[in-house]
């Protein structure tokens, strides 16, 4: 299929749009983390701006540090895959697993009935 | 004021019942049962309590608690819009059963005593199998078995531990219950297993997914948000809860990232919200058990919500893999909006339901000053989306271009999906109706500017890292083995090797037998038989010998002695 076919979404010079939007939206939230440390002020629904609030709720030390969430996120979710990915070469089966085994397994067994 | 005598549960079971009768009749009852049920509920007067003598026991089948309300209505509110998303596509008995389970999952949230919540939990497991059933397939009614051995299971551990709670306490009251003995974990143990906890969580992957498109957003509300409920009335505050809950969490995320199923990545994470819940009544500090009421009416809402959006294009495809999914956002862009609310909703994003119920279980556990459940949950969330926020979508509404071209969904079904999305949002932006109705006095405001920067840092790096690693997570056909490996596997060849080796060993002492009786005759036949010795007919010379052997020896012994 032709690219000028396809559905705009799916377009090759589409998604490199969506992609530089979605890495200018992750730059502008860990900017945002830095104005929320800085500016003490009180506006409840405030959005990614300036001068807002700040409930420090930093209970634990390293939750303060600046873009926390960001990389705390980030490494998580690749440990997570990494894991699952690891843990799936023990687990992962085909998916007709049970039912072959019930095909072939119940076939195999021989009881002899007089 | 009018008396409410009538269990308002007991209401849906019944008309449940009715529903075989006729389309008309069913289709009526769809609509107005779950209305009348929520107005009974909402219009009997708070703590209203109505008592039953039984047995010398003094049964509350009737009791409307803060709790039980919020549950009750949210279940009311589950029923109605299935009852909109299935009442064209569904088989009566689906419906007929769905009504039934949803009756008496009502009727769990509004009783005071442990043995009228028996008599609804064991209704419920009843009416949960014959949902599956009504999918009518070879598969589907394995599934619904195993299904049905689990909660049986789990309703022998509840009444063993009720009985004995009875015995050693004398009281029936279904209340805050203390880890005292034996009996108190038997039921909490009963609690869990319809919880998903481990080690027995696999049940949800295995059987929901089996029902039918409309048959599987049923079932995802009543059965784990009960259990839910229970705990939370009986065991809140229980240390135990915590690890469990979190174990629940990841599991829900790892086998969720695994699966290839798009209905089962969904059963997968119920088992991890559910397991949100689980934390929550654990920490059981008021802000942490309001979360997990809070959570869990949000939670009943977008799942559905997500089941439904898979439902629909299961019913227009009737595929249900990842890999033979894709690209079906060009032809089912309302299917995939609504879906993409309920994934949004249930990662807890900012203007969504999620966000505004999920974050007290998390604001508690920092107010405990419990840093790993802190930083567990907060992996945990990022998790969310990564499983189930953009797996889900991605998946099914783009990834790659299946080519199917499949209609948009039936206009009802359409139309369900819409309502739970405004649910969704508008929960998301004006949380003050849901957190008037919970369990305690809510101190809580999610929507700081530190939180809000703070969720969207967690919840759009995790979108990075799914896109990323998306070479890793290239979906494969195969399922991931889980604890039902040993009841589907071990279990099954343990049973046929028994059966084959115990009628080896008869056989073979049938032989023996048989050998040693041949002996016998053998040797019988040998001595007795037409040759043998003792049968033969003697010479009459022999005889006349053997006399005068005789009279001989008479003669010698005469002689001698």
């Amino acid at each position: 299929m032709n690219d000028q076919d396809k559905h705009w979404l799916l377009r090759k010079e589409n998604i490199r749009k969506l992609w530089i939007v979605f890495i200018v939206i992750l730059v502008a939230t860990v900017v945002a983390g830095f104005f929320v440390h800085l500016h003490q002020q009180n506006d409840a629904y405030g959005t990614v701006v300036a001068d807002f609030v700040v409930h420090q709720h930093a209970t634990f030390g390293i939750e303060g540090t600046f873009g926390f969430y960001a990389w705390y996120g980030f490494i998580t979710c690749v440990g997570m895959v990494v894991f699952a990915k690891l843990l799936g070469v023990f687990l992962k089966r085909p998916d007709d697993y049970y039912d072959t085994e019930s095909g072939t397994g119940t076939d195999k067994v021989e009881v002899d009935h007089d | 004021m009018t008396e409410l005598l009538f269990p308002p549960g007991l209401l849906l079971v019944i008309g449940g019942l009715l529903m075989p009768l006729g389309a008309k009749i069913r289709n009526t009852l769809i609509f107005i049962l779950p209305v009348l049920c929520m107005i009974l509920i909402w219009s009997a007067p708070a703590n209203y309590v109505v008592t039953l003598p039984f047995l010398g026991f003094e049964l509350e089948p009737i009791k409307i608690t803060t709790t039980g309300r919020l549950f009750a209505t949210v279940f009311s509110l589950m029923a109605l819009v299935g009852g909109i998303f299935a009442y064209k596509q569904a088989s009566a008995l689906e419906l007929s059963a769905a009504f039934v389970y949803a009756g008496s999952a009502i009727g769990v949230t509004l009783v005071g005593d442990l043995i009228s919540l028996f008599v609804f939990w064991e209704i419920m497991a009843i009416g949960s199998t014959l949902v599956i059933w009504a999918a009518r397939h070879d598969a589907a009614y394995r599934a619904s078995i195993r299904y049905l051995m689990v909660h049986l299971l789990g309703g022998l551990l509840l009444m063993i531990g009720i009985a004995g709670h009875v015995v050693e306490t004398g009281s029936i009251r279904f209340e805050a219950l203390e880890l005292e003995s034996i009996s108190q974990y038997l039921i909490l143990a009963g609690f869990l297993i319809n919880a998903g906890a481990p080690p027995l969580s696999a049940w949800i992957a295995d059987a929901y997914p089996e029902a039918s498109p409309s048959g599987s957003v049923f079932l995802s509300a009543f059965t784990t948000k009960t259990a839910v409920f229970t705990l939370l009335i009986a065991f809140p505050g229980t240390w135990l809860l915590i690890p469990i809950g979190i174990y629940m969490i990841f599991y829900g995320i790892i086998y969720a990232l695994l699966e290839n199923d798009m209905r089962r990545i969904l059963a997968y994470s119920i088992v991890n919200q559910v397991g949100f819940m689980v934390t929550g009544i654990g920490l059981g500090t008021e802000m942490a058990l309001n979360g997990a009421a809070a959570h869990a009416f949000a939670h009943i809402i977008y799942k559905a919500l997500l089941l439904m959006s898979a439902g629909a294009v299961l019913y227009q495809t009737g595929k249900r893999r990842c890999t033979d999914l894709g690209g079906l956002f060009q032809t089912m862009p309302w299917t995939a909006l609504l879906g993409i609310i309920g994934a949004l909703a249930i990662s807890s994003f900012p203007f969504t339901s999620g966000f505004i119920s999920k974050s007290m279980i998390a604001q508690s556990a920092a107010d405990q000053h419990l840093a790993i459940v802190w930083f567990a949950l907060a992996a945990a969330s990022a998790g969310v989306f990564l499983h189930a926020g953009i797996k889900f979508p991605w998946f099914v509404f783009f990834q790659k271009d299946s080519g199917m071209r499949p209609p948009e969904a039936p206009r009802n079904m359409l139309l369900a999906m819409t309502v739970f999305a405004v649910f969704c949002v508008g929960l998301g932006v004006y949380p003050d109706p849901l957190y008037a109705i919970l369990p305690f006095t809510v101190t809580y405001e999610p929507y700081t500017a530190a939180h809000l920067v703070a969720q969207f840092q967690l919840l759009l790096f995790a979108g990075l890292a799914f896109f990323v690693m998306l070479p890793m997570m290239k979906r494969t056909l195969t399922i991931s083995l889980d604890f039902d490996w040993f009841y589907r596997f071990v279990f099954k060849h343990l049973g046929v090797a028994v059966v084959s080796q115990t009628s080896r060993a008869r056989s073979q002492l049938e032989n023996k037998a048989q050998a040693t009786v041949q002996r016998l005759l053998n040797y019988l036949d040998k001595h007795h038989g037409v040759t043998g010795i003792l049968s033969q007919t003697w010479p009459t010379g022999s005889m006349v010998l053997w006399i005068g052997v005789i009279l001989g020896s008479y003669l010698l012994f005469d002689i001698v002695f």
